[in-house]
């Protein structure tokens, strides 16, 4: 609730200003009533046609300036609604897009997207509904009990008693509904990623025909969802009708203890059918308090959600030169006795892997790359390779020891400093739908000849100039109108095309065939030999030209060296060369 | 960024024909409807009744000081009580009947989407963003069944109430009855056109729910490519420009529907005016006498409320229905078409694959493949190699018939893949894929899911035989920890390994693997080799790969570029001629 508020009071001028005019709204709307009274009572029996018409134009008046006071305040509650929504969408984006590797595990990517959407409409719907109803139930309720108590202090205490009491039960109750409601939305979240698995694997869904089993699993989060959906509405339909019950018990009261009253000569019984009237206008006001209550705690529950997204400190924090530790060689990449888990940071409501022991993805590793040098990685799955880019570009921090690079900590650079300086094709690496020439250049200071220079080198050229619109051919969702080589062929181009410093390729030609690879590489040597470069891949071929290797199994470093020092001092990496290459006829 | 999503905007809307589908999602509920009606009708009633017996006991206590027969009070008060508590407990059972059942409808809405995604072909996910997909439950089910909770109920009972009041009106005073009835040809024609203006705008809005939705789903899905880039400054100005557009398309949906509201208002005290002016001079003219004047303002007074009340449920409804129109727009979807009336099951699967001069392309006039003509005996391994984007994965998707070919005839065990079930032809294929799938679920469920009712036992066989299970012995909860798409930790070689036992679990006569190994690396994929050969032992195999390794031992290979086959034969053979494969296998000692 805190967090709507904030992002309210960015426009508190044009909320008081809304504000204020439905107030002035609902007091002119509030006059027709007794401008018609007056014309019956009052001024009918005196048969002037004059002044009934005079009237009659005050009438038509007010009722035309209520419309246009109300739809203006109406309009200016929608647009401080609309302005507030888009801030939180807007930051709430801007963090999600920044949280750390295992943030993401942690909230998952369903959640983190309905946050983004479903839960910003809760707290849209609600902060439109506030100043759509805010102003006109309280002036109801309060108004009403005003003028009561002007009537008959005795009998208002009857009121005065009961308000608090109403209004205490409400909020309480709106405040249980907010984890109700964030049932739901968890709900919703599970029904979300059941949704998004089938769109991914629908080929493999329908290629094993599981299409029922499918339905089934989405059935039981449906289910889920129901029950949530209706526990949390059903009790926070109730307070409502209580309410009104309450009310009237309290009217009813009010006649039996009226009647007393005037049978004592205390109060008249005039009075009694005023509170009548009046007490219709109180229950008006109750009601409307009671629904923006319950908004309320459907509204909370999403802010709450989307708070958590945005108040995530930076786990990575950028460390002060001062404190950081200096490199003692001057390589320009340096791994520093690295150990790192996965999970280790993470709470234990992880959905992943909470186990209590985690084996350690890195287990002491160090190694330097020169400036302009190059490092292969290989080794088996889950052996920890992808897990040192992961450290390199500091989505995670290791658990002990440091990563320098160019001479400082890697700790010390602000993050879009330190990965402006790399290159990289992640394993998995997303094409967007985007044109080409936007996946390529990725918002960088890229001059067109840079990007065809680099769309050359990574061999992506030839396809994408084949296409009639070229490098604005637009790519579709996921790069789904590109084969497996020619989204890899899209991504060595974005990685090429900003010439930077490091250039990564983690498993990047895996779909290219030999000779593009070659090509590939040939390229990479004549056009990028100031980038340092650092290659993980499967082939051998892919990386026994670089200045050194690296083997690893399970964490640790089996092997380093050159692929002729590897040849011979390491019986593993010598078994994969021959298994790959030595077979030839 | 236009493409996204927006690929239900251009389909013709018929406002009329979403109602009554609406309707018809109700009408399962007949019964509970009228029976909240009906209650609806008799809460209301004793809402009213209480009234008039509050009123009777004033008059009771109006006898003054010391005369007031409080036995008589207390007896009015008692009844009071009671209606007042028939009345509350038909609200509350009404409320809760019509949660019920609106989450019932949502829930059968949510249902059908899916069962809907699930009959949908394989390039209507290729062309819409999940994200877009997905916000039409996240959203717009949401926003149908949260109007249809309340309003439906409320718009029976208004409608009683306006209808009631006016029945009123008329015995009281038929020419002033008149002056209300003029003015409800301005509320239709204000609600039509208001129908008309708000509908194309809450259109909008769901669209752009929509394509906001698509954007945050692809572009978190890409994050860490985001930030390896720095990325972020820009992609906040793209979502800049989608959230501008969100925010623009409410606000110019709601601003509008706010309005009407307002302007109901304006139209019902417009006629009160009438009323007064009119009243005044009847009774000036001696047709109306006071009295009757004031019990007629009274009534139309009541009118106020439920038409207030029926305006915003318009409003409502008219927002209900551009969502609702969202979701039966993916319900209308073109559908993988049924199979042929004659389709058989594909049973007792030999494995004998023929393509005879095939033609394909995935957009009219952009042929991929181009006459594609090749054969597969039972048993046998064909391997397709070639340039990537030379139309390999095409084949595979033609295959399995997810895409149906433009000319020639796929032939399985010599019946055309037409001529049988869609399910029966792919269950006879096992496939294992460059992109791997695991759902989330436990380890076991994930290698099981090719196979119903596969025992443990089974699970940790595929497992030992795909290298994975020391591995997942590893993991705290071994074969039950849960696994998912995004959750990290599970490396993508891992994830095909998985994928593999998952394959080998799954008895079939013909198996595709398409860069099946492409994440393992070489020590594990030797290791696994010898299984590989058991899984594919007595199998039609397609193998499409880059390791050439892993193909040379192919009984034929197939060397495929832009669409055609350019060279065939085996491995020496081809060696021999020297051609293009024979460049492409030496590319890897370069």
């Amino acid at each position: 609730m805190k967090l709507i508020w904030t992002y309210v009071k960015k426009y508190i001028g044009l909320f008081i200003t809304g504000i204020s005019v439905k107030l002035l709204g609902t007091l002119m709307e509030l006059m027709i009533p007794y401008i018609l009274e007056h014309m019956i009572d009052t001024v009918a029996p005196t048969r002037n046609l004059t002044r009934i018409i005079i009237w009659g134009i005050i009438m038509v008046a007010v009722s035309v300036a209520t419309r246009v006071v109300n739809v203006i305040a109406n309009k200016t509650g929608v647009r401080v609604s609309r302005l507030a929504t888009f801030d939180i969408r807007r930051d709430l984006f801007a963090s999600s897009i920044r949280l750390s590797g295992n943030q993401v595990d942690q909230f998952g990517l369903p959640s983190l997207t309905s946050r983004m959407t479903a839960d910003s409409y809760n707290i849209q719907n609600f902060i439109r509904a506030v100043q759509m109803m805010g102003i006109r139930a309280p002036i109801m309720l309060i108004g009403g009990i005003a003028i009561t108590l002007t009537m008959d202090v005795g009998l208002s205490m009857i009121l005065c008693i009961l308000a608090p009491i109403m209004i205490v039960i409400i909020v309480t109750i709106s405040r249980m509904g907010i984890p109700l409601y964030k049932r739901v939305q968890t709900s919703l979240d599970k029904v979300v990623r059941v949704m998004r698995e089938n769109i991914t694997g629908i080929r493999v869904v329908k290629s094993l025909s599981k299409e029922d089993f499918e339905r089934r699993r989405y059935a039981d989060s449906n289910e889920e969802m129901t029950a949530n959906d209706k526990r949390a509405n059903i009790i926070m339909s109730l307070p409502g009708p209580v309410m009104t019950l309450a009310l009237n018990i309290g009217l009813t009261l009010v006649v039996i203890i009226g009647a007393t009253r005037v049978n004592a000569g205390v109060t008249k019984p005039g009075v009694i059918l005023a509170f009548l009237t009046y007490f219709n206008m109180i229950m008006f006001g109750v009601m409307g308090i009671n629904r923006l209550f319950m908004m309320a705690s459907r509204a909370s529950a999403s802010a709450g959600r989307i708070e958590e997204v945005i108040i995530q400190p930076d786990d990575l924090p950028v460390l002060p030169e001062a404190e950081a530790p200096a490199p003692e060689s001057d390589a320009f990449i340096i791994f520093d006795d690295i150990s790192f888990g996965y999970g280790e940071t993470l709470s234990n409501d992880s959905s992943a892997f909470a186990g209590e022991e985690r084996q350690l993805s890195l287990d002491h590793i160090s190694f330097e790359i020169k400036r302009g040098g190059s490092l292969g990685i290989i080794g088996a799955t889950g052996s920890g390779k992808t897990t040192i880019i992961n450290l390199l570009m500091r989505f995670y921090d290791p658990t002990e020891g440091h990563v320098f690079i160019d001479g400082r900590d890697i700790r010390t650079y602000e993050k879009d400093e330190l990965r402006s300086k790399f290159g990289v094709v992640f394993q998995n690496d997303v094409v967007f739908a985007t044109p080409l020439e936007d996946n390529i250049v990725f918002g960088r200071d890229v001059s067109a000849e840079a990007m065809r220079a680099a769309a050359e080198d990574a061999r992506a050229a030839g396809f994408i100039e084949e296409y009639e619109d070229g490098y604005q051919h637009m790519s579709d969702i996921r790069g789904a109108n590109f084969s497996g080589g020619q989204k890899q062929r899209i991504l060595l181009s974005r990685a090429l095309a900003g010439n930077p410093d490091v250039l990564i390729l983690d498993d990047a030609s895996s779909a290219l065939d030999y000779k593009t690879d070659a090509d590939l590489r040939r390229s990479i040597r004549e056009h990028h030999s100031t980038s340092t470069s650092i290659v993980i891949a499967q082939r051998v071929s892919s990386i026994m030209y670089l200045d050194h290797i690296l083997m690893m199994d399970e964490g640790k470093v089996l092997g380093y060296g050159t692929h002729e020092e590897l040849l011979q001092s390491c019986p593993p990496y010598r078994d994969i060369y021959n298994t790959q290459m030595g077979e030839e006829d | 960024m236009a493409r996204r999503g927006m690929t239900e905007m251009k389909k013709p809307k018929d406002a009329r024909g979403t109602f009554r589908r609406l309707l018809s999602y109700i009408a399962d509920y007949k019964q509970i409807l009228l029976i909240a009606i009906v209650l609806s009708f008799i809460g209301n009633v004793c809402g009213l009744i209480s009234p008039s017996l509050a009123g009777k006991a004033i008059n009771e206590a109006a006898a003054g000081v010391g005369k007031v027969n409080m036995d008589q009070v207390k007896y009015y008060a008692f009844r009071m009580l009671i209606f007042y508590l028939i009345s509350s407990f038909t609200t509350i059972f009404i409320s809760i009947l019509m949660t019920i059942t609106s989450k019932n409808i949502a829930r059968k809405m949510r249902h059908d989407v899916f069962d809907k995604m699930m009959r949908l072909p394989v390039s209507y996910f290729d062309t819409n963003a999940a994200g877009d997909i997905i916000s039409r439950v996240s959203y717009d089910i949401d926003v149908v069944c949260t109007s249809l909770s309340t309003d439906v109920v409320h718009i029976m009972t208004s409608t009683v109430t306006v209808i009631g009041s006016f029945v009123m009106m008329l015995t009281i005073s038929p020419p002033l009855a008149l002056i209300v009835v003029l003015t409800l040809p301005f509320c239709i024609r204000f609600t039509v056109k208001m129908r008309k203006r708000t509908q194309p705008r809450y259109r909008r809005r769901s669209a752009s729910y929509g394509a906001l939705n698509g954007f945050v789903e692809e572009m978190l899905s890409g994050q860490k490519t985001i930030q390896a880039y720095a990325y972020g400054n820009k992609v906040c100005e793209d979502f800049d420009k989608v959230n501008t557009e969100a925010a623009e398309a409410y606000y110019a949906a709601d601003s509008l529907g706010s309005t009407i509201g307002p302007t109901m208002t304006m139209i019902n005290n417009l006629s009160l005016s009438l009323i007064a002016c009119f009243g005044s001079i009847f009774y000036m003219s001696g047709i109306a006498s006071l009295g009757q004047i004031s019990s007629f303002v009274l009534y139309s007074r009541r009118f106020t409320g439920p038409i207030n009340e029926i305006a915003n449920i318009i409003n409502e409804i008219f927002s209900a229905l551009s969502a609702a129109e969202r979701v039966f727009g993916m319900l209308d979807a073109a559908e993988e078409p049924e199979d042929d009336d004659n389709a058989v099951v594909l049973s007792n699967v030999k494995g004998n694959v023929e393509l005879q001069n095939v033609s394909f392309g995935y957009e009219p006039g952009k042929t991929i493949l181009h006459n594609l003509s090749l054969r597969a005996d039972a048993g046998k391994t064909i391997a397709i190699v070639g340039p990537t984007g030379g139309g390999k994965t095409t084949i595979i998707n033609l295959l399995m018939r997810f895409y149906d070919i433009d000319s020639g005839a796929i032939l399985v065990d010599g019946g055309d893949i037409r001529s049988y079930t869609r399910s029966s032809l792919r269950n006879a294929y096992a496939m294992v894929l460059q992109d791997t799938w695991v759902f989330n679920g436990t380890i076991f469920e994930n290698i099981a899911y090719g196979k119903e009712n596969a025992t443990m036992d089974e699970v940790i066989a595929a497992a030992k035989a795909a290298r994975i299970h020391s591995f997942i012995m590893q993991l705290p909860e071994g074969y039950q920890t849960v696994i998912s798409e995004d959750g990290g930790n599970i490396s993508k070689g891992q994830k095909q390994m998985l994928t593999i036992a998952r394959a080998m679990l799954y008895d079939s006569k013909m198996l595709i693997l398409d860069e099946a190994t492409s994440n393992v690396d070489t020590g594990t994929e030797r290791q696994i080799q010898a299984a590989m050969l058991q899984l594919m032992k007595g199998k039609t195999c397609f193998v499409i790969a880059h390791r050439l390794s892993t193909i040379r031992n192919a009984d034929r290979i197939l060397v495929v570029k832009n669409g055609d086959v350019i060279e065939q034969g085996n491995h020496t053979s081809l060696m021999a001629q020297k051609g293009f494969y024979h460049e492409l296998y030496s590319a890897q000692f370069e």
